[in-house]
């Protein structure tokens, strides 16, 4: 069996990993084994090595020849490092990378910490995705009640964001529910409590 | 500050203590910045990154637990100087191979070091002494808080923190724990503890490498993942598995003990005569009789007042520390074997022999420990 990195010499070291379920092989040489940092004590590199090799293959999926824009890195630079060229490149080959960061992660959506100044602006725009989608569905079941209900949240909360941002007025997400051809979507009745 | 003053001494993280320290030798945590709209340090060019380097120096040497620091361009380290910091886990063997446009940033204590256009262009740790991955995330995540008052960090919508690399994007944090381990490894149980580590997305690596013996029987074991599970999370499975290991290694020297303390007495027996009048001795052959010591200090046979020598002597045998104090041009191996022999003969001298009667009357002398 030949070295995965070298291809040219005799595999003498075997990694193999699991990963919820998932198996990971790499076989490598004593050299390439020794560069990429296999004996090394310090590093980090044995995750990147396993994952990055399977990174490359993954990439290949993206068609032919997609630069990122911004930086101008293309996938076989990508294929070359196991590394990216610059944050804008997450978006640039976003469609190559999803795969590979569902085989590597345990989500695709990161739920730890934000920076602060993005904190609040975020934690809004996903409270705002929700009601939306709460709203499509009320509207889409005829529960007008709820359907005005959820508006107002949503009003209210454009409204804080307003407030606290510098942008121009916030585009009317819901403007056509507020127009006059939908009357059954007055103000919420106040008596009607949501949990 | 000058380097040589600061690594005069050694870092908090060995002489210092924390729970559980008998056999976590460290905890350490470490996150993956960068800054937003700039390339990568391995895709910039160098007065990109020379450009980047002094924007984040000048961030990091503000903080106010950077006050009393070291801060040094890698250029302007001498290669032993490098080596040194790699040793003492201060700064990746990644770094220590970057020239123009990279820095690093340290403390005094060596708890909390910055290196500036490693892989990414920050890289910040925590390490402590002990079992504290909680608190040394506490450090660096203040850090990380503070800093990013004045750096604008990428940070991606769903996809969190971005990295150079797609193994570090969300949390950009890598949490482990060294973990001294001769009882499962004489037990010969390590790999199957490896393996069902790994098995739930953790990853352990020893100093010598996969597989069943590493160098000092010290394992580092570390999160793998870092997208989909928050900081908090990870670091408790961490705890968690780590909190395990730690039983079955009390668990596997007890049984040692039981059942073949005629072995356990004679590795160490045999560790402590060779180093005290061995001539030669290689790093690795070092690391591993050490742990026998290392263990025969946990285990009551010699005075718990020589643990820091023994300790320190895991990372003074270390090639570049050996050679350290030296002026003179780089050491050739056989120079290097003969030099590390003679300082453990002569830090072991005010060490006693084994107490060998304390083995069979007091078989369960680390308690101390499984009380906890």
């Amino acid at each position: 069996m030949f070295c995965d990195v070298c291809k040219s010499k005799e595999a003498t070291v075997f990694l193999t990993q699991i990963v919820e379920g998932k198996m990971q092989k790499v076989n490598l040489c004593e050299s390439c084994s020794k560069e990429k940092g296999v004996n090394d004590p310090t590093g980090f590199a044995l995750a990147d090595l396993l994952l990055g090799l399977g990174a490359a293959q993954e990439i290949e999926k993206n068609p032919a020849g997609i630069r990122c824009p911004v930086c101008g890195f293309s996938q076989i630079d990508f294929k070359k490092t196991g590394r990216l060229g610059c944050s804008a490149c997450y978006d640039a080959f976003a469609e190559g990378l999803s795969g590979m960061l569902k085989n590597m992660h345990r989500g695709l959506i990161h739920v730890g910490k934000v920076p602060a100044s993005l904190a609040l602006t975020r934690r809004r725009t996903q409270e705002l995705t929700k009601l939306e989608e709460g709203l499509a569905k009320a509207i889409a079941s005829e529960h007008f009640e709820e359907a005005a209900a959820l508006r107002d949240k949503i009003r209210t909360l454009e409204a804080e964001s307003f407030a606290q941002s510098e942008e121009p007025e916030p585009v009317n997400r819901i403007a056509s529910l507020a127009e006059p051809e939908a009357p059954v979507l007055g103000p919420a009745p106040k008596s009607r409590k949501k949990p | 500050m000058k380097l040589s003053r600061i690594i005069a001494n050694t870092g908090e993280w060995l002489s210092g203590s924390g729970p559980h320290d008998q056999i976590v030798v460290s905890s350490r945590v470490r996150l993956a910045r960068n800054l937003k709209g700039k390339p990568f340090p391995g895709w910039a060019k160098k007065a990109e990154r020379v450009a980047i380097l002094e924007e984040i120096r000048g961030a990091v040497e503000q903080l106010p637990e950077m006050q009393e620091s070291f801060s040094e361009k890698l250029e302007d380290l001498s290669p032993l100087e490098r080596q040194v910091l790699v040793e003492r886990h201060l700064i990746s063997r990644e770094h220590a191979a970057k020239g123009a446009g990279s820095a690093v940033v340290m403390n005094t204590a060596q708890t909390l070091s910055f290196m500036i256009n490693e892989e990414d262009h920050l890289r910040m740790q925590a390490i402590r002494a002990g079992l504290q991955l909680d608190e040394v995330f506490a450090m660096i995540n203040q850090a990380d808080s503070e800093l990013e008052e004045s750096l604008d960090f990428a940070f991606h919508n769903d996809l969190g923190y971005l990295t150079a690399c797609p193994t570090n994007v969300g949390t950009g944090m890598r949490a482990s724990a060294m973990l001294h381990l001769p009882g499962l490894v004489m037990s010969e149980q390590v790999n199957k503890i490896i393996n069902s580590v790994n098995k739930i997305g953790l990853a352990v690596r020893g100093l010598h490498g996969e597989g069943t013996e590493a160098m000092g029987n010290l394992f580092q074991v570390s999160n793998q993942t870092t997208l989909g599970e928050a900081e908090v999370e990870i670091i408790g499975r961490l705890n968690k598995v780590i909190y395990q290991i730690l039983e079955h290694e009390q668990n596997a020297r007890q049984i040692l003990l039981q059942q073949r303390a005629e072995t356990l007495l004679d590795q160490i027996g045999r560790a402590y005569g060779i180093l005290c009048h061995a001539h030669s001795v290689t790093s690795k052959e070092a690391l591993n009789l050490l742990s026998f010591i290392k263990m025969g200090i946990d285990l009551g046979l010699f005075p718990s007042k020589n643990r820091l020598q023994v300790d320190e002597l895991f990372i003074e045998t270390q090639p570049a520390h050996l050679q350290k104090g030296l002026q003179t041009t780089k050491l050739g191996a056989e120079e290097r074997d003969s030099l590390r022999a003679a300082l453990i003969r002569a830090k072991l001298k005010q060490m006693p022999e084994p107490e060998i009667g304390k083995i069979p009357t007091t078989p369960t002398t680390t308690t101390q420990e499984s009380t906890e």
